[in-house]
């Protein structure tokens, strides 16, 4: 073989090496996977632009009034501070000056309602990220366990899965949100009491991952190896299904400040002197001809904050959730999208790449806009298994 | 198959029964059931105080509280269900019949319609995928994710029932509200239409020009007060049907399709005189017209058989599907020639509080309205949740139905794009969706909770609520066995039913 091949001249061959680290050079980065998760992130205009108005949210709902609400932050007044109604309560932002003395105007007995709708935003978030936490480390813990010991502690930790997805998801947080009510530490115990509701999604999820995850070589080797559970588990598949355990968090906070705010409505959340968005709806919703406002603020910021978080982890998954699947050809540009470019239809459907339309290159970044599932509300039907 | 579902069932009751043990203990424990009579300054409070806890059992220990609940509810095995009194001595399973029937009616209407829609909306963005309407159906997919349910209940107590009410006092549209809908239409219809800019911009137009003309005749013609189909319409519109639903599902070169639709459709102009008096005033209500429901696609499967020659399944589908249409408007036309009479009765139709007007007395047909335009409200907010979760799953599963080999394969050998969509993606994207319906009734009935507190409701979500807030354990009980039943239930049959579609997986 080699004999046949002529020697290659020495400035031959400093030539090839050059075109060689030329294409090199001139080819795409690489990128590690952290570097790659942000990138597709930040691609993700709708994720992006939810991720400064929660930042946002977060920011002024902290400063303004303090983290003890009783106005030590920039904004002087206390949401329990009760006082004169002034010309009805209607707001004065906008009318008078940029804020005016009462922004989100005053209840009816004369509560500033900007102190109060911020107060009722800390207390919602701080409840959300509570049950997402406690419901995430829980179900990541028994999904963990049912998936690598497999056998009677699966079986045992799945029937109590099953009993806790028997009872609706809303009754059963309300039975907790009741029961905690009796205990000391007020919205913390409340928050993390609501997670034992909402567990049960992550852990079909984690133990659906970890099974998967079993059947790997890596795994079989640290085994073999002698590796303790332990450690197979913490260092081996929780980081290699921490993308879907993320994102799966994320969608447990948009849910879970659904869920706060219908039991603060229905009486079984924060309860009173205590404020959340829920509740202020739940006492001002016989207002809402009269004093319109009162009803609109606390909604709007439960829709606001919701929809961002939903956003966030949609962005989140795009990025890195490794098992989703872009279905269906490259997004098309505006123009395609709204009828303008024809061709496009007859494309897609063959299944071929549009990017000569979309106007940029589509290999290395997902293009912005939704994908292709929704927000599951933190539990999967489709991954229901099947062996019972 | 049987040992399969005897197992499931076991496993069932089991977890049911760990279920109720869990919710009792945390009952009985999250607060005082005395409290309130502790406080109160009736003379007689040393005997109330008695008598509730002679209603409890307050006086044993916890377990033989569950012990007794337990023996009342194992009375079900044998036909005499003993669901326990309340903490006023009424009787918890009376309590059940009289709300479970409003509470039913609510979830079933809200889930059958959501189904409708959902995957329609679900289909039609997976066929349209990263149009506009798509990206509009997404956008509005994760609002309401995000809409909490009760604030979007009193809007629309306000927006769509007294603004409503308001209206129908002199329903009159101006000239603004026509051009409103005309736009929005013309804008939305060659959306979901697609096609050639130029098809598109055609479709818009006639739209635009129909709504200006349609809207001021239904107007002039007084329609929201005293609207009517009438046989004439009834036939047109079936007509317009069995050949739409021909060229949908099997195209119109199959003249055997389209005849044995339009000899249904003909059938039908036939038995909406023939039952016109009947259904005037129908003798038994609903159960006869059921009956006749069950009869007319009998005679629908029937015709299609008979006409349908060698594609029998086809003209079965389709003349099963037309005669299930055609029978909803000859139920409409009755019921909109109730409409002005019970207008006459109730003139504020769309109701905010209650499942059901209080001393309300009238035909079948306007008891009827009565019930339907008390469910407007409640089943649309219930549904929103409900509509996006199907919109999304639908259209993953298309799209991933789309993506397969089978689907390539059958464009390669030249099938063309209706058969594809409907019968090799539609098909077989459906097979998912069967355990999300079980998992979706189950959201419903939670959902229910709070569609009921909003509007006033005294089903079973306000037996849950009341007990709860009262530490009465005996009403929170029968509402978590029940859902937990019906969830339980559906679960076993949407897994047969995953069987019975997906022939790759046994049970």
């Amino acid at each position: 073989m080699s004999q046949s091949i002529p020697p290659i001249p020495p400035e031959d061959v400093r030539s090839a090496t050059e075109a060689e680290d030329a294409k090199l050079a001139s080819a795409q980065r690489s990128y590690s996977q952290g570097q790659l998760v942000r990138r597709r992130f930040f691609a993700h205009k709708p994720a992006v632009v939810s991720m400064a108005a929660l930042i946002f949210i977060i920011l002024l709902s902290i400063t303004s009034i303090g983290f003890s609400g009783q106005g030590t932050g920039w904004w002087s007044k206390s949401f329990l501070a009760t006082g004169l109604t002034v010309d009805g309560g209607v707001p004065t932002m906008f009318r008078d000056g940029f804020l005016g003395e009462h922004p989100f105007g005053q209840d009816s007995i004369g509560r500033d309602y900007f102190a109060m709708v911020m107060r009722g935003t800390q207390q919602s978030l701080l409840v959300a990220l509570g049950v997402a936490l406690s419901s995430t480390v829980l179900g990541v813990l028994v999904g963990a366990l049912a998936g690598y010991f497999r056998g009677w502690i699966e079986a045992v930790l799945m029937r109590i899965t099953d009993v806790v997805i028997v009872v609706p998801l809303l009754a059963l947080a309300a039975v907790f949100g009741a029961y905690a009510q009796g205990l000391p530490g007020g919205t913390l115990t409340l928050a993390l009491f609501i997670g034992l509701a909402t567990w049960t999604g992550t852990a079909r999820l984690v133990r659906a991952e970890i099974l998967s995850l079993r059947e790997k070589e890596y795994v079989s080797a640290a085994i073999a190896m002698g590796a303790h559970p332990a450690r197979i588990i913490l260092k081996h598949m929780l980081p290699n299904s921490i993308g879907v355990i993320v994102v799966n968090a994320t969608f447990a906070i948009a849910a879970a400040i659904l869920l706060e705010t219908t039991l603060s409505y229905l009486g079984f959340g924060v309860q009173a002197p205590e404020t959340s968005l829920g509740a202020l709806i739940q006492n001002n919703q016989n207002a809402f001809t009269t004093r319109p406002w009162l009803f609109w603020f606390p909604g709007l910021f439960i829709i606001a904050i919701a929809l961002s978080v939903n956003f966030i982890g949609d962005g989140l998954r795009d990025a890195i959730d490794p098992r989703q699947k872009r279905t269906g050809s490259a997004r098309p540009g505006w123009r395609t999208a709204f009828g303008l470019l024809g061709q496009a239809t007859a494309e897609e459907r063959s299944g071929k790449q549009v990017t000569e339309l979309s106007g940029g290159p589509t290999q290395m970044q997902p293009p912005a806009g939704m994908t292709d599932h929704g927000p599951d509300l933190g539990y999967d039907p489709t991954d229901e298994k099947r062996d019972s | 198959m049987y040992s399969y579902v005897l197992k499931r069932l076991l496993s069932a009751v089991a977890v049911l029964f760990g279920a109720s043990l869990l919710v009792f203990v945390l009952v009985i424990n999250s607060g005082d059931p005395l409290q309130e009579l502790r406080e109160s300054n009736a003379e007689n409070v040393e005997f109330l105080i008695q008598q509730r806890i002679a209603f409890m059992n307050l006086d044993e220990p916890w377990y033989s509280r569950y012990w007794i609940w337990l023996s009342g509810i194992a009375g079900c095995a044998v036909g005499a269900c003993e669901f326990g009194t309340n903490m006023s001595g009424q009787d918890v399973g009376a309590m059940v019949a009289n709300s479970a029937s409003s509470t039913l009616r609510l979830v079933f209407l809200a889930t059958i319609l959501s189904i409708i829609i959902g995957i329609l909306t679900g289909i039609i963005t997976a066929i349209r995928q990263y149009s506009s309407l798509d990206y509009a159906v997404s956008f509005f997919v994760f609002l309401f994710f995000s809409l909490p349910v009760f604030w979007a209940a009193v809007l629309a107590k306000d927006w769509m029932g007294i603004t409503y009410n308001n209206w129908l006092r002199e329903p009159n549209f101006t000239w603004t509200q026509i051009t409103v809908v005309a736009v929005v239409l013309a804008i939305m219809v060659p959306l979901i239409i697609g096609g050639s800019a130029r098809r598109r911009l055609l479709t818009g137009a006639v739209m635009f020009g129909f709504v200006l003309v349609a809207m001021p005749l239904l107007d002039s013609l007084n329609y929201a007060r005293e609207p009517r189909l009438g046989p004439a319409v009834i036939t047109l519109l079936g007509v317009g049907l069995a050949f739409g639903l021909t060229a949908l599902l099997s195209g119109l070169r199959n003249r055997r399709v389209l005849y044995s639709a339009l000899t249904v459709v003909g059938l039908g102009l036939v038995s909406y005189y023939a039952t016109f008096w009947l259904l005037i005033d129908p003798p038994g209500g609903w159960l006869t017209i059921a009956g006749l429901f069950v009869v007319t696609i009998a005679v629908a499967v029937l015709v299609g058989r008979a006409m349908g020659g060698h594609a029998k399944g086809q003209a079965v589908a389709v003349s099963v599907i037309t005669a299930a249409l055609f029978a909803v408007m000859v139920l409409l036309d009755h019921f909109m020639r109730a409409w002005p009479g019970f207008l006459g009765i109730k003139p504020r139709p769309i109701a905010t509080i209650g499942s059901s007007s209080p001393n309300f007395s009238g035909d079948f047909w306007q008891v009827a309205l009565d019930q339907g335009t008390q469910l407007v409200l409640p089943t649309t907010i219930l549904m929103l949740v409900s509509v996006a979760t199907y919109t999304r799953y639908t259209r993953s599963s298309m799209l991933e139905a789309v993506n397969q080999d089978y689907i390539r394969t059958a464009r390669a050998k030249g099938v063309n794009e209706r058969t594809v969509v409907f019968k090799h993606a539609f098909r077989n994207s459906m097979i998912p969706l069967t355990t999300i319906v079980a998992f979706d009734f189950a959201g419903l009935i939670g959902g229910a909770v709070v569609v009921e507190q909003v509007f006033g409701w005294s089903g079973m979500g306000d037996m849950f609520v009341t007990g709860l807030s009262s530490s009465d354990p005996a009403p929170v009980m029968a509402f978590t066995l029940i859902t937990g039943a019906a969830a339980v239930l559906f679960n076993l049959i949407a897994d047969l039913m995953y069987a019975v579609l997906d022939p790759r997986i046994r049970v």
